[in-house]
């Protein structure tokens, strides 16, 4: 079969990954420029179930590709993407019901407009932004990192984002401010799991110490795969540490707070002998629940071996040096 | 046996290989979600307590209702739970483990679920090999009776085994669920033994 090829794509670019690429500059090319829109405009579209009529038209679906010219990062894993469907449709996000598929099944209980994340604490200038003020004051990156849960299976995922400490540092955090805590939304007349008796404390609470969050591997992300992040994977606004377990990537954040005291996050609070603060992925830390040593990568029928820092051991070992991760687990 | 009892024992048979057809299907047709592995290890061992569970039916089902041909079947659903737990075990070493027995016996030491699943696994074996009428009579009916009470431990850690699953996470519904039936299927087995004993006692 003969395909034509437009002419400023060059044959040799069509490997696997660019597929998705210049798929994702193409319509987004055409969505910007043929409705006129600008991105902020295009998300709020995207993300609003009763979009007005006028831009419900031209806006593409949720599952259109927005973004492009994303600047690559050097820290991109070169290792196949995850499929987007179980990207999107094998999610843990107890907020949203405690089932693996629960959370698609729920995801329009979440109402990610009108949306803020307040920055309080420890800081010079307190303040809240906007979420439209997020999406386009800072430069989006894809980073495309590795994500392992602690219930030992993984995903490769492309996040859109920008770097955590960029954000942070506009409000000026205080020589006290030693640890950073994240509080995700709590709406327990939409949200079902924060009705249900899942034992979590809500809001869910989780926290980093100052330098994990200022390291340059940890993202804010809104997006994946050049698409607005799905509700069940935590939009609009959400953590990527993708050196630690999961669960320390906190989804749908409202307030970030300096603080002088190594936060609680919610697991930690409801089972501390099972749940540490730190969660770096560490083979050689059991769980008496899941085997850390190794883990199923979505879309793999056997497993993988399990590494150090989820394989970011170069870039954050010395986060931890002379600490017993053991204990500190 | 009569034509009656080989036609009502094909069709429980059939019946029960059901849920694994449905696994199999579901596996060719790619409907086992984005982690397959993972649905087939939980449906095996669902199953394989759901037969525990109508084992432990037919007796009071007898005592109380008066339903006799439930004993026609006993030995078939006994079996057939230990069918879906060899299932359930030979997933686990093959797809989890990969037959890595170093591997295997770390895990079964260091995750209490798992050495609670193994146990249950182990106790069921004695009694699936003593489960034919040569080995009855073999044992004799007083002996095999009392080798065959091993069910009721069984049944204690096959719910332990999967409590201990999902305490990690705190979501206790289902476990609770079984453990309720399988609660009420031991206490009437207490009280059928008060009752046999006060008419020994007249
Ligand atoms: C050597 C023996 C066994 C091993 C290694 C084993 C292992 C496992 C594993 C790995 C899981 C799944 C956990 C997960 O999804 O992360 C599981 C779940 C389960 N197992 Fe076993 N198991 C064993 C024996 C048994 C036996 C004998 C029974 C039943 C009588 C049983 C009943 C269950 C049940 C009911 C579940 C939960 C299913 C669900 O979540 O819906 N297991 N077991």
């Amino acid at each position: 079969m003969l395909i034509k090829l437009p002419d400023d794509i060059l044959s040799s670019e069509i490997t696997p990954e660019s597929i998705y690429q210049q798929r994702r500059r193409f319509i987004k090319g055409m969505a910007l420029t043929a409705a006129g829109i600008t991105t902020s405009a295009l998300m709020s579209a995207c993300n609003n179930q009763n979009g007005n009529a006028s831009s419900s038209k031209t806006a593409p679906t949720q599952n259109a590709p927005v973004f492009d010219d994303l600047k690559s990062s050097e820290f991109n894993t070169d290792e196949e993407l995850t499929k987007w469907e179980h990207a999107i449709n094998y999610n843990n996000f107890v907020e949203l019901g405690d089932g693996k598929t629960s959370p698609i099944k729920n995801a329009d209980k979440l109402v990610t407009r009108p949306w803020s994340v307040s920055v309080e604490g420890e800081v010079d200038k307190p303040g809240t932004l906007d979420i439209e003020e997020i999406l386009t004051q800072f430069d989006l990156e894809e980073r495309i990192y590795r994500l392992r849960c602690i219930e030992a299976w993984s995903m490769v995922i492309p996040w859109v984002g920008f770097p955590l400490s960029l954000l942070l540092k506009r409000f000026q955090p205080t020589s006290k401010a030693k640890f950073v805590e994240f509080i995700s939304i709590h709406d327990p007349k939409r949200l079902p799991g924060q009705r249900s008796d899942f034992p979590l404390v809500w809001p869910y609470v989780e926290g980093l110490r100052i330098d994990e969050a200022m390291h340059p591997l940890t993202i804010l992300s809104i997006g994946m795969y050049g698409k607005v992040l799905p509700n069940q994977n935590g939009a609009p606004i959400r953590l990527v540490v993708p050196w630690k377990y999961g669960f320390k990537s906190s989804k749908s954040i409202v307030k970030i707070r300096f603080v002088e005291k190594q936060p609680l996050p919610s697991w930690v609070q409801a089972q501390p002998d099972e749940y540490g603060f730190y969660s770096n992925v560490n083979p050689l830390v059991p769980h008496p629940r899941w085997d850390q040593r190794t883990e199923r990568r979505i879309g793999e029928f056997f497993k993988r071996d399990s590494m150090l820092f989820n394989g970011y051991a170069e870039q954050v070992a010395s986060l931890y040096t002379g600490m017993d991760l053991g204990k500190n687990f | 046996m009569t034509k009656n009892d080989i036609f009502f024992k094909t069709l429980v048979f059939i019946a029960c290989l059901l849920p694994l057809t449905f696994l199999i299907t579901n596996f060719f047709l790619q409907k086992l979600g984005a982690n397959p592995v993972e649905t087939i290890i939980r449906d095996t061992g669902l199953w394989s307590l759901r037969f525990l569970m109508m084992t432990l039916c037919i007796t009071p089902l007898r005592k109380l209702v008066g339903w006799q041909w439930g004993m026609k079947i006993r030995r078939m659903l006994g079996l057939y739970a230990f069918f879906y737990a060899c299932l359930h075990f030979t997933a686990y070493l093959w797809f989890e483990e990969f037959f890595d027995f170093a591997a295997i016996w770390t895990d079964v030491m260091e995750r209490p679920f798992i050495t609670m699943g193994f146990i249950t696994f182990v106790l069921m074996i004695p009694l699936a090999i003593t489960s034919t009428h040569a080995m009855i009579k073999k044992l004799g009916g007083k002996r095999w009776q009392q080798l065959h009470r091993l069910v009721y431990l069984i049944a204690i850690t096959s719910i332990l085994h999967f409590w201990w699953m999902a305490d990690s996470k705190g979501v206790l519904t289902t476990p609770i669920i079984y453990a309720v039936i399988i609660a009420i299927l031991l206490l009437m087995r207490i009280f059928f033994l008060k009752k046999s004993s006060k008419f020994l006692g007249k």
